[in-house]
């Protein structure tokens, strides 16, 4: 995707990174349609009558002509395409459509629960990245020595385990046996309000849960790209200054090892996307993946679709996001990808 | 320092026999053997009636008598660990070898034709890649209602893509060796070198990716059984047995989830320990990530 090169002028550098993103969109538009499309057909193909699902109980007191109304308010009995392009067309004007399962439009449903969630992640991905830069930067140094074997072995041992359970075993041991953290919620029951203090003391454990459980794999990044820029010329020549060895691990072996990790950032996205859902349901959080999982149960379409998409595009912005600020950091990146 | 140069100099393959590292796959390969054998032969050896209950003995702790306790219906959560198991595999091995089908097949197209066709395929391989994948399998879940098709097809469109990576390097590697050039200028046809040349080639690759994909499935299903999207309740699956004990948990009785999920955890370990070891058989050039 992207490889060296000798440094180019900086306006040249800029024009690419217009090509880039053209090149990008190129593909991702194309994926997005066909995703959505997919996901259009899978909800064609989905045995749930939306009339019926809409009325509830109801359905079953409801006339027939009723439903036959509902069902032609909403055009569900048109063609197919003139169907989907209308959802389509909807969705990009903004209007996400009205959730079956939640009765209130989609775009309410995300205004009021994706701000909890990009905090839970936000949060995890600055943990996880100070954690396993230090410990990963820590483990390449003395490699094949005690702490890195052991870290090796946890981060294996962790990455087979799923995230619910991580989440269950710290509820039984850190919030029923010792008592220190709330099992879950973000507020206090008795509390009146939302106050940042409560909300932090609510969030560490659910943190600390998916940030072990994103670990390993980026732990295991830096072990590797320290350990192998630890054998570079440039921190051969700062040892043989004889900088102390503090130095020449974080201000010179880590900083080479840093670029690449910028877009493995990037592709780790969706995985965290992933891990938080998980979470969220572990820790009953009211972020998306509470309302994710709920849409799923009741077969919400609007609610689902929309969740799905607006989280797709997000994510490959953010690759993309990812890969320039490499390019920018680093002047030997061509961007020809 | 001077230790650690002398080690340094030596080549690799070498050292790596100066310090063999048998006792963990060793380890790993008695578990599986214990784990898949105990799940082929549970309803030989330790039939189980799904539907028994005993409400005299809920949520008892794990003694000699219950290794794993027992759940908030008395029933014995280390028996019904096994029959979870024997689901879970089951539907994992399935849905690892439908998503290596799908892999394959995308793979083997960009391998073979190489040029346009597989900088295109590849680039969308990519960009799939970057779609949040759990949220796609619930929505196809959701869309199919829950079932074990819907769990299988879940696993199978959202897990293909490290697999068509794998078969597609390995076929453009593969096309430029001698052995090729050879088929070619005896008069083999396109067909003839893809069959007889490289499929052999592939398949071990392919196996190993199908095996190494077999944890990816589980854990994928027990996620969705957690959340109550996955397998239906009667198929007691690892992920429903620990979306059932999380009641419990939060009673105290944390066996009834952590055990069925600590099934999981040492499973699949024993896979990735002994799909490493495979994989280092298959090319020792590259170094075994995994060595515990």
């Amino acid at each position: 995707m992207t490889t060296t090169a000798p440094p180019r002028r900086r306006s040249g550098r800029l024009a690419g990174a217009a090509v880039v993103v053209r090149r990008r969109l190129l593909v991702a538009v194309p994926v997005l349609v066909a995703t959505s499309v997919g996901m259009f057909a899978l909800g064609a193909a989905s045995p749930v009558d939306p009339a019926k699902q809409y009325a509830g109980a109801a359905a079953f007191t409801t006339s027939e002509e009723n439903l036959a109304q509902i069902r032609a308010n909403w055009g569900v009995d048109d063609p197919l395409p003139v169907q989907y392009l209308r959802w389509i067309g909807n969705l990009l004007r903004g209007d996400l459509g009205w959730s079956t399962s939640r009765h209130e439009p989609v775009t309410s449903v995300l205004a009021a629960r994706a701000g909890w969630t990009l905090l839970l992640i936000g949060v995890t991905l600055a943990v996880v990245l100070l954690a396993s830069l230090l410990l990963g930067a820590l483990a390449a140094y003395r490699r094949g020595g005690l702490f890195d074997r052991g870290l090796r072995a946890a981060a294996y041992a962790v990455e087979s385990m799923p995230v619910f359970w991580i989440g269950l075993a710290a509820i039984a041991v850190f919030a029923l046996a010792l008592g220190w953290f709330p099992a879950g919620g973000l507020t206090d029951v008795t509390a009146t309000g939302t106050s940042w203090s409560d909300v932090a003391h609510h969030l560490i454990l659910p943190v600390a849960v998916l940030a072990i459980s994103q670990a390993p794999w980026f732990l295991l990044f830096v072990r590797d790209a320290v350990a192998e820029s630890l054998r570079d010329d440039h921190v051969l020549a700062a040892r043989a200054r004889g900088l102390p060895g503090r130095t020449v691990l974080f201000g010179h072996a880590l900083r080479t090892a840093l670029l690449p990790f910028l877009t493995l950032v990037g592709t780790h996205l969706p995985e965290l996307v992933g891990g938080a859902v998980l979470v969220e349901t572990v820790f009953s959080l009211p972020g998306l993946g509470a309302v994710t999982v709920e849409a799923a149960l009741g077969s919400d379409f609007p609610l689902l679709a929309a969740i799905t998409l607006v989280t797709t595009a997000v994510v490959l912005t953010a690759n993309l996001a990812a890969d320039l600020a490499y390019a920018a950091a680093d002047p030997r990146v061509r961007l020809d990808g | 320092m001077a230790d650690l140069a002398a080690r340094r100099a030596l080549p690799r393959p070498l050292r790596s026999r100066l310090r063999p590292r048998r006792a963990g796959v060793v380890t790993a390969g008695l578990v599986l053997i214990v784990a898949v054998g105990g799940a082929l032969l549970a309803p030989i050896v330790w039939p189980l009636d799904q539907s028994a209950v005993a409400l005299d003995q809920t949520r008892l702790a794990p003694s000699w008598s219950h290794l794993g306790g027992t759940d908030d219906l008395g029933r014995d959560v280390a028996h019904r660990a096994v029959y979870g198991l024997r689901v879970s595999l089951l539907v994992g091995a399935v849905a690892a070898l439908v998503a290596t089908v799908i892999g394959g097949l995308i793979g083997g197209i960009a391998g073979t034709l190489g040029g346009r066709v597989d900088r295109v395929l590849m680039r969308i391989v990519d960009t799939i890649a970057a779609l949040p994948h759990l949220l796609l399998g619930i929505f196809i879940v959701a869309m199919l209602r829950p079932s074990l098709g819907a769990v299988i097809a879940s696993v199978g469109l959202t897990h293909w893509l490290s697999t068509a990576r794998i078969v597609r390097s390995e076929l453009l590697s593969l096309r430029t060796r001698t052995f090729v050039d050879a088929a070619i200028s005896g008069g083999a046809g396109r067909g003839r070198v893809l069959v007889r040349h490289l499929l052999p080639h592939v398949l071990p690759r392919l196996a190993l990716a199908t095996t190494l994909m077999i944890p990816h499935a589980v854990w994928h299903e027990t996620a969705l059984s957690f959340l109550g999207l996955g397998l239906p309740p009667h198929l007691a699956s690892l992920g429903n047995m620990i979306s059932d004990g999380e009641g419990s948990l939060l009673t105290g009785a944390w066996w009834a989830s952590l055990v069925p999920g600590a099934v999981i955890v040492v499973v699949t370990l024993a896979i990735a320990v002994l799909a490493a070891r495979w994989r280092d058989r298959l090319d020792p050039r590259v170094r075994a990530e995994l060595q515990l």
